[in-house]
């Protein structure tokens, strides 16, 4: 039986379209596609000039996130067995598109660096190994695996609305990786430069992060925390 | 070249991955002005899907030291891998991990807090006595945590990147020196000169020349594409290493760190067959010895599934808890690509192209070295590789598992301080540009951009893929592979037809794509040639018709230059920096 897909795809490019646009193409599967982005590298023999990016195709590198019926997610990790005949992709929501598929994802980038993504202890470095207990280790379980794929901080509303001043779900799980690091000492520091009324508290805890991450992390859980850690500083 | 920017730097690094952003982290650090090109933000460098761990001989496991590593590399490289450099490594493997982790890397942990390290292939103390726990892990997310930990601490020492920037083309003067590379900004097509002092590459394996291959697609070998075509010779690519745990069908990789954590292989009679191949280290035996295992038990219809052509790779009795724990994307990856949870059924599996052991020639500086007046090993001024793209050789002719990232960490920081020296030591100004410095790659461009008809880029690209999988596999006979290599010189003729439909400057992939192709099938013919040259069988290089290695006539490096697909060779350094050499013996696990 062929399986014949409709795919629908958002595409523009600033260098010849007026507007962005749809185009609908047809797909026939010959069952040796797995995954979405199968299907996308088969439609780009059909059609060259659809811009989308991708590598590792195993969802670790985070390159192919796109809106996919609705939902933010990896392409590469997208069953197809698991989608329906029809399929419509639009590049990621709320941030400036490049062309077609490709967004500009420097606002995402630059919350990442607001946060000083990056260990902190300027204390003189042992000749070794800082030693860290397994339980201190574990805490850093959900937090560090992010790929930056940027799914979840486009599918968050507080997001779309301050994406200058909102750091987002992504950002904000890094800044909690580091300030729960038994290694890191710059937790006052860091908190300070949270401590405003868009950084943090614009997330409502609607928890669309949560639904769409690729890798099954949980950014409100972290945000929380980092509420509460706030919060006790304040009082 | 009116329109054409060029941008002055001390040094310019082609490639953001574990290597590239180790070098640039010491040159930043340093204060010199350096620029990292990367085609793709530098977090979705391949380095990233490394899973199993980094090794090093910290001892927190049991009784180890840089002896025993050294050891087992060289044995582990069939006696092709240089034994200065080998000795170089694995001596500074244990600073660099501390490094790595005073940096904030997220490494596992022991309950007396030290770095948790765990059993890979090949691996043992003593000389070959015991397996010993030597890989550094963090869960069998190793190489996302060290990539997402060097792109940390750049930001922080304020490394300029040039984000979706691909290298084109090397720029060398009549001297011979390298000045530099174009680039090509793809979200607008802009192209631009990066001068420099010192020009690295750090651009990654080409395995994406196979059809079955665990890498990313952005691995096309364009650092190696760029040498050959600025007349570097490539150094040992006949050797390619066949991963023994790619997801069957999937090509996607599932770590060693299985095997490490007690995961065995089996055949359809539900045998753990290792333990016949080798006794002593079993499924834990260096990854050409297991490959080739697998391929036997599979060619002698031991094979599993309804065709009988996977293995099976089995963690079940490892029980939940210790898999979610140590293994947990291991996980992840059997649902996603195999539709299994491991925790109760195996996972078929099959030997899968996984990196590539040779490269650019380069000295333990990082410096590449090509033969001039009679010198083998003369230094290219300006110019230097590290990591997959280059070969130093400590790999040989089989790699060690965990022994490439250790790889693009210890060179990428060698690399590092040779060029701060460098720099420090010629304050003159930059070395003039030849006027011709950017014709090569505006022809091709001009010619791509123009092209009326031809062929579609992808289709070269894929037949390129089936002609190496077909003709520079596992298995190799004199006759497979001179076909191979009547191939893929039909195919080199194709390369410059390719057609380029799509014209648009902005984000243009498809003119990416075709440029890739241009690199592809250099690591192609250089894999080709160098191979059905080869009369012996060393490590991943397993030539039916002359079953035996030959130390004799064949310990020693191949050299493929472009021009005329002329090959030579140079002997390979038996001469460790400080201890005893290390004689070739018969390789028995």
């Amino acid at each position: 039986m062929t399986d014949v897909r409709t795919i629908e795809v958002y595409r523009y490019d600033p260098a010849k379209d007026e507007a962005p646009y749809m185009q609908t193409y047809t797909l026939e599967l010959d069952g040796s596609e797995r995954m979405l982005l199968d299907a996308l590298i088969k439609l780009k023999k059909q059609d060259e000039t659809l811009s989308f990016r991708r590598s590792c195709r195993e969802g670790i590198c985070g390159s192919d996130g796109m809106n996919v019926n609705g939902k933010n997610g990896l392409a590469c990790l997208l069953n197809l067995n698991h989608l329906p005949k029809r399929i419509v992709i639009r590049p990621l929501p709320g941030l400036p598109v490049i062309r077609d598929l490709v967004v500009d994802m420097s606002m995402f980038y630059k919350q990442y660096e607001k946060i000083k993504p990056y260990l902190i202890n300027d204390t003189p470095a042992p000749a070794k190994e800082r030693l860290q207990s397994p339980e201190e280790r574990e805490k850093l379980d959900g937090l560090y695996e992010c790929i930056l794929c940027a799914c979840c901080s486009t599918s968050c509303p507080s997001f779309w609305w301050n994406p200058d001043r909102f750091i987002g779900p992504s950002g904000l799980l890094q800044a909690y990786r580091f300030l729960i690091d038994s290694r890191d000492q710059a937790t006052e520091e860091r908190l300070a430069n949270l401590d405003d009324p868009f950084s943090v508290f614009r997330c409502h805890g609607i928890q669309n992060c949560v639904a769409v991450c690729p890798k099954g992390l949980n950014p409100t859980k972290a945000i929380g925390h980092i509420r509460n850690m706030l919060l006790r500083r304040a009082t | 070249m009116a329109n054409i920017p060029t941008l002055t730097f001390d040094a310019v690094i082609v490639g953001g991955g574990g290597a590239g952003m180790r070098a640039s982290l010491q040159l930043a650090q340093e204060g010199l002005k350096v620029a990292v090109l990367t085609k793709v933000f530098p977090t979705r460098s391949h380095t990233v899907a490394a899973q199993g761990g980094i090794g090093a001989s910290l001892g927190n496991m049991n009784d180890d030291n840089w002896h025993y590593h050294f050891f087992d590399t060289v044995k582990g490289s069939d006696w092709l891998g240089d034994q200065d450099a080998i000795e170089f490594m694995c001596r500074e493997a244990p600073k660099v991990v501390y490094e790595l982790e005073h940096m904030g890397m997220p490494f596992d942990r022991n309950p007396d807090g030290t770095i948790y390290q765990r059993p890979f292939g090949g691996h043992t103390s003593n000389y070959g006595e015991a397996p010993v726990q030597r890989a550094c892990a963090a869960a069998d997310r190793t190489g996302h945590a060290l990539l997402h930990t060097l792109y940390q601490n750049n930001l922080r020492a304020g490394t300029q990147f040039f984000v979706e920037w691909i290298a084109l083309d090397l720029i060398r003067d009549a001297d011979g020196d390298v000045l530099g590379v174009v680039g090509m900004f793809l979200e607008t097509g802009e192209l631009a000169v990066f001068q420099a002092k010192a020009t690295l590459f750090a651009t990654g394996g080409a395995g994406r020349i196979y059809a079955a291959s665990t890498n990313a697609y952005i691995n096309t070998g364009d650092g190696l594409g760029m040498a050959a075509r600025a007349g570097i010779p490539l150094q040992d690519m006949e050797f390619w290493q066949f991963h023994p745990t790619g997801v069957a069908g999937a090509g996607v990789l599932l770590t060693e760190g299985c095997r490490g954590e007690g995961a065995v292989l089996r055949n359809s009679k539900g045998e753990r067959f290792m333990e016949r191949y080798a006794p002593n280290l079993k499924d834990l035996a260096p990854r050409d010895f297991v490959s080739r295992s697998m391929d036997q038990e599979i060619k002698e219809g031991r094979g599993c599934g309804p065709n009988a052509d996977y293995i099976l790779l089995d963690m079940t009795h490892l029980g939940e808890a210790e898999i979610m724990k140590r293994l947990p994307s291991v996980h992840e990856i059997g649902l996603n690509f195999a539709n299994v949870d491991c925790t109760q059924e195996p996972i078929p599996v099959v030997p899968t192209i996984h990196y590539q052991m040779g490269g650019i020639p380069t000295n333990i500086h990082g410096q590449v070295v090509a033969p001039k007046d009679g010198n083998p090993n003369a230094v290219v001024n300006g110019f230097y590789a590290i990591g997959e793209c280059s070969c130093v050789s400590v790999h040989g002719a089989n790699r060690l598992g965990t022994n490439s990232l250790l790889d693009l960490i210890v060179f990428g920081k060698a690399a590092g301080e040779h060029i701060v020296e460098q720099v420090r030591k010629s304050p003159a100004a930059h070395k003039s540009l030849p006027a011709d410095a950017m014709d090569k790659t505006l022809a091709r461009l001009s010619r791509l951009d123009n092209s009326k008809s031809g062929e579609y880029a992808q289709d070269i690209a894929n037949d390129i893929r089936t002609t190496m999988q077909a003709h520079a596999g596992v298995f190799r006979t004199q006759k497979i592979m001179d076909e191979g290599v009547t191939k893929i010189l039909e195919l080199d003729k194709r390369v410059p037809h390719i057609h380029l439909k799509d014209n648009s400057q902005v984000f243009n992939t498809a003119r990416i794509e075709a440029l890739e192709v241009e690199n592809l099938i250099e690591a192609a013919k250089a894999t080709m040639l160098s191979a059905a040259a080869r009369k012996e069988s060393r490590g991943a290089h397993a030539h039916n018709d002359c079953p035996e290695r030959d130390d004799e006539n064949w310990m020693k490096h191949t050299l493929w230059f472009k021009d005329g697909n002329r090959l030579d060779y140079k002997p390979v350094q038996m001469k460790p920096l400080t201890v005893d050499s290390i004689p070739p013996k018969k390789r028995t696990f």
